[in-house]
């Protein structure tokens, strides 16, 4: 079956999208990366630090794979974009997984700066994906702004809490049955991917239930499978929910 | 002269063009990116950009993340 998944036209056989921040080693990065089957990776950008020497971290992804920045660390608009720009300039790439948030503790997204943020990077053909609350409101107005897709929490950043909103995360999908979902933030095991793709998510975008699993690459492989497998179950439509028993065997013709 | 660069004061010898500047720091030129007063500076501009006294400047490149 082919069941693809484009993005501002471009297309994609893995419906996973995963991090690079956490690993123990770039061995074991590469080797989940691989174990995964994500054809995309988020980066984040950073201050080169000074007197010291440094190697690119890029050098460490597998060519093939397409990067995509992030503004992690971003707490409102201008900073988001003037991230965005360097980002822009060094990697020559358009995309940008845009974040911006509202407090050190929760890293809940601010969806008000992201709106803002993703406005004018729209304006200067930025390809914006962003990570919000799930709100359905919010997810218009970005994708209303030129956003290709929208990047809802399932739960905080770093938290593994699983998918804590399934019904906000179908109501989006049921309002917004075009728009291409990527729930971005809370998996921590396989269950909550499928899960989430059972409610009808398009893509899943995780990095540390896959980099601080004791083994990362086994991890990534079970998460492969999990969106696979939640991406089919929403695909053959589930079975209605009953109270009570019915049974699977014939009831008449049983023996008395 | 005196700049700050990476959220750090540094005093540089002259007015030392980007490129010079990252020679100057030990920073190798492939993928990162410059922001000058939170402009960013095109790479094909760094060798006509001379920095001046109070500059700001980030240089950034890439890390993991999520």
């Amino acid at each position: 079956m082919t069941d693809t998944l484009t993005l501002a036209g471009h297309t994609f056989n893995s419906r996973l999208i995963i991090g690079t921040g956490k690993y123990r080693s770039f061995d074991e990065m590469k080797a989940a990366h691989k174990a995964s089957g994500a054809e995309m990776v988020t980066v984040a950008v950073n201050r080169v630090p000074l007197g010291r020497e440094t190697e690119s971290f890029l050098d460490h992804l597998a060519p093939e794979m397409k990067i995509l920045p992030n503004t992690a660390g971003c707490y409102d608009a201008d900073h988001a974009i003037r991230t965005a720009r360097l980002a822009r300039e060094a990697l020559e790439t358009d995309w940008i997984k845009l974040e911006v948030i509202g407090d050190p503790v929760t890293l809940l997204p601010d969806n008000e700066q992201t709106l803002e943020a993703a406005r004018v990077l729209v304006k200067e053909g930025f390809i914006v994906l962003p990570y919000f609350s799930d709100d359905l409101i919010m997810a218009k107005k970005l994708l209303d702004a030129g956003c290709p897709a929208v990047m809802p929490l399932a739960a905080p950043i770093g938290s593994g809490l699983g998918v804590q909103n399934p019904a906000n995360l179908k109501i989006m999908r049921e309002q917004l049955p075009d728009a291409v979902i990527i729930v971005d933030a809370g998996v921590g095991v396989p269950s909550d991917a499928a899960i989430a793709m059972e409610l009808g998510a398009d893509a899943i975008l995780m990095n540390t239930a896959i980099a601080e699993a004791k083994n990362a690459e086994q991890m990534a492989t079970a998460m492969k499978l999990a969106v696979q497998a939640g991406r089919l179950a929403y695909l053959s439509g589930r079975m209605p929910k009953r109270l009570y028993a019915s049974a699977s065997s014939p009831i008449e013709g049983a023996i008395k | 002269m005196r700049v700050e660069i990476n959220g750090e004061t540094k005093e540089i010898p002259r007015e030392l063009n980007l490129n010079e500047l990252l020679e100057y720091l030990s920073m190798p030129s492939r993928l990162l990116a410059i922001e000058l007063n939170k402009e960013v500076v095109r790479r094909k501009d760094w060798g006509e950009t001379r920095l001046k006294d109070s500059d700001v400047i980030e240089v950034i490149h890439f890390v993991g993340g999520g």
